[in-house]
């Protein structure tokens, strides 16, 4: 059909910030299995949400900013540390704490001068970067992305962003990175005027700002799951997924009473059109 | 409107009513008692879905403009609090955008169903000129309504397509200007486009009752093409085309549900969820699928402005189908060249289409050079769309009206009943029921 092939074709295409008329070449994202992934019945484990929250607060936060998330998500249903005790977020003592750890900007409002003060549940989590430019400064001349709906805004989504936590390695021989970069094969780029080997044997990827961010160890979970680079990306990327759709599973399980209901009503209405035409050769 | 009102009023009130505004005989005449031909196939319930579809699009639209802030800094965070916040926000912003592209399918079929059964032909051609008003309009309101979330593909898409007009000569920049609000598309742009894209559906329902205007003067046409000879060929059109019209829509439902509901993404592009910035150009900008075989058209032609002008002909040449097709017969049923010549249409249609999402130099074949000819490796995206472009007008304009006049048709029936029907009425009344109730 018209509509799938094309889209399909279309889909093949993913962003990067690299040179325009390049061609860019990036591995295919890691194969990864996730508790959501299946389309009708997939639902999140809070648990690794739970455990994604605490690497993006601990990591990801000291460079990425999530401008569309607020604390108060975090207890929503189907959040991460979402209490059925509390259906009003802003009421979970779990959610208040989290809040309550980070400073956030405001206003003093007796004397107007600008504050810091701990955060509450209706806050924003705040950006470590007062702007973009301060953001491109710290980071080598690119602010780092925020990752609101960044498993939504790059092919693969959550496979995506797992394969590049994981896939840094060492540029092979006859590769010499840019300086102050980082060689991913997994990172759409083009690496052809950094390659000294054969021209037909470029190797796939790019060069990505971002260190590797994850070391085994560098987040203690909670729940006493290992703390390897591995399932620390796996549970940042499910976290990023969840948060770059929060209503995933209010549409899912909507969905599916949604759809039984149509299916039940189409065989009402082939059975009417049957029995109304019955009588009538055409 | 066609045949004399059989309405009785029944009650007082309706009696008042009717002498004062018969809008209730009205309704009675056009959407209950109207007759219809008997031997619709489920080709014909598409008109029908794309009355759904509309309205699908209006109340979903009216909803989310509620929500919606048309302005560069915030469009594209307001339309994430809609998705976040906004009780049933996914909902709604899932159905208007899956909603485009489902109303799309159901267009291009409505159409090639209309060139496959010569819907167009007399005295139906005000009918489908109307219809081709239409498309041209839902072309221009999806086109705006994709840049309103204002992201990296709404943003470059709507820079490259606005400055196609400026291929236009004299008036070209002058008339780019004047539609972006300034000099590059910005805040004002923006703006305008969220005020059009909320007039436009209102003009396209106004189209659409012209169009069903024009529809009940002559009547439907059918699958044999036969004018409807007496009350025998016909059924009223309730109950018996709301039933089939009904289950066809919820069956269609179904799929849009399935687009909805369980990949709700699969029809967008990932670039549109970063936020919009001209001073980074996402490395391919495509249109969505439903432009894609015009979007090749345009890039077929190296000159821009005879790409331009190329992509507009192709729809151009819808307008004056009714005079250029010289056949008197209408249903392809009974018209075997042109049947062939019309699949490979189809086929040409949705090679364009593959072409559209390609890069212009990228090989068809992969791997294989073949030789250069003229700009470009003949085994290339852009050659293969010259080809189909090359057909995409020949069938137009070469091969429907010589087919027409140098065919021998199959013999086509006296009438609607005539035929061996595929459907014989399993009960004992047989044929005569659609004429005991008109």
């Amino acid at each position: 059909m018209l509509r799938k092939g094309l889209t399909f074709a279309a889909l093949g295409f993913a962003l990067i910030a690299g040179p325009a008329l390049a061609d860019t070449t990036s591995l295919p994202v890691k194969d990864i299995h996730w508790s959501f992934q299946n389309p009708v019945f997939g639902k999140f484990d809070q648990a690794q949400l739970q455990r994604g929250y605490k690497v993006y607060r601990e990591v990801c936060s000291a460079c990425h900013s999530m401008n569309l998330m607020y604390f108060r998500n975090l207890g929503q249903p189907g959040g991460p540390f979402y209490d059925p005790k509390y259906p009003n977020p802003n009421d979970n003592p779990y959610v208040k704490s989290l809040a309550h750890d980070i400073m956030v900007s405001d206003i003093d409002s007796d004397t107007g001068d600008p504050i810091k003060r701990p955060a509450t549940p209706a806050d924003k989590f705040p950006a470590p970067f007062p702007n973009e430019a301060a953001a491109a400064a710290s980071n080598g001349g690119k602010a780092p992305p925020d990752l609101s709906v960044m498993a939504k805004a790059r092919e693969g989504g959550p496979a995506y962003i797992y394969s590049i936590l994981t896939g840094f390695q060492d540029p092979p021989p006859g590769l010499t990175p840019m300086p102050g970069k980082f060689y991913n094969p997994y990172f759409p780029g083009d690496v052809t005027s950094n390659w000294t080997g054969p021209a037909n044997k470029v190797p796939p990827g790019g060069f990505i700002n971002m260190p590797p961010p994850l070391a085994d160890g560098k987040v203690t979970f909670d729940d006493g799951t290992p703390s390897t680079v591995s399932n620390e990306a796996r549970d940042v990327a499910a976290f990023l997924a969840w948060a770059a759709e929060p209503k995933q599973e209010e549409r899912k399980t909507f969905g599916l009473g949604a759809m039984i209901y149509l299916l039940i009503f189409s065989g009402l209405l082939y059975a009417s059109y049957r029995r109304i035409w019955r009588n009538v050769s055409h | 409107m066609s045949g004399h009102s059989t309405y009785e009023p029944k009650t007082g009130f309706e009696r008042w009513l009717d002498v004062r505004l018969p809008i209730i005989r009205m309704t009675y005449d056009t959407a209950l008692n109207f007759p219809t031909p008997k031997n619709l196939n489920y080709w014909w319930t598409f008109g029908g879905i794309l009355a759904l579809c509309l309205g699908i699009q209006i109340v979903t639209g009216v909803i989310l403009a509620m929500h919606y802030v048309p302005q560069v800094d915030m469009a594209f965070n307001s339309v994430e609090r809609i998705m976040r916040d906004v009780n049933y926000g996914w909902l709604i912003r899932y159905m208007h955008a899956n909603g485009a592209s489902m109303f799309f399918i159901a267009v291009y079929i409505h159409m090639f169903r209309g060139l496959y059964y010569g819907s167009y032909k007399a005295p139906r051609e005000v009918l489908w000129i109307l219809g081709c008003i239409i498309y041209l309009l839902m072309m221009a309101t999806a086109f705006m309504g994709y840049v309103l979330p204002w992201g990296q593909m709404s943003f470059h898409g709507a820079v490259v397509i606005t400055n196609l007009l400026g291929a236009l000569p004299v008036v070209g920049n002058a008339i780019t200007t004047w539609l972006w609000g300034g000099f590059a598309v910005d805040d004002p742009t923006l703006n305008r486009f969220f005020s059009l894209h909320y007039l436009l559906p209102f003009v396209i329902a106004g189209v659409v009752a012209l169009h069903i205007w024009a529809l009940h003067v002559p009547g439907n046409n059918n699958p044999t093409g036969v004018n409807v000879k007496s009350e025998a060929d016909t059924v009223p059109f309730h109950p018996y085309y709301t039933v089939k019209d009904g289950f066809a829509i919820s069956v269609f439902l179904l799929m849009f549900g399935v687009f909805v509901f369980w990949m709700p993404n699969a029809l967008g592009h990932t670039d549109n969820y970063i936020p919009a910035n001209p001073l980074v150009t996402p490395q391919h900008i495509v249109p969505e699928w439903y432009f894609l075989p015009f979007y090749a058209i345009l890039r077929a032609v190296p000159n821009k402005l005879g790409g331009v002008l190329l992509m507009f002909g192709a729809i151009a040449v819808l307008f004056v189908l009714p005079w250029i097709d010289t056949s008197k017969v209408r249903s392809m049923r009974y018209r075997p060249t042109i049947r062939l010549y019309f699949f490979i249409f189809i086929l040409t249609c949705l090679v364009l289409g593959f072409c559209g999402a390609h890069e212009p130099a990228d090989k068809v074949i992969p791997g294989v050079t073949t030789f250069t000819l003229g700009d470009y490796d003949l085994n290339t995206m852009v050659w293969l769309s010259r080809i189909a472009a090359l057909y995409y007008f020949a069938y137009f304009l070469v091969i429907t009206p010589l087919v027409g006049l140098t065919e021998t048709p199959l013999p086509v029936p006296d009438s609607i009943s005539e035929p061996v029907l595929s459907h014989p009425a399993s009960g004992p009344i047989g044929t005569a029921a659609a004429s005991k109730k008109g």
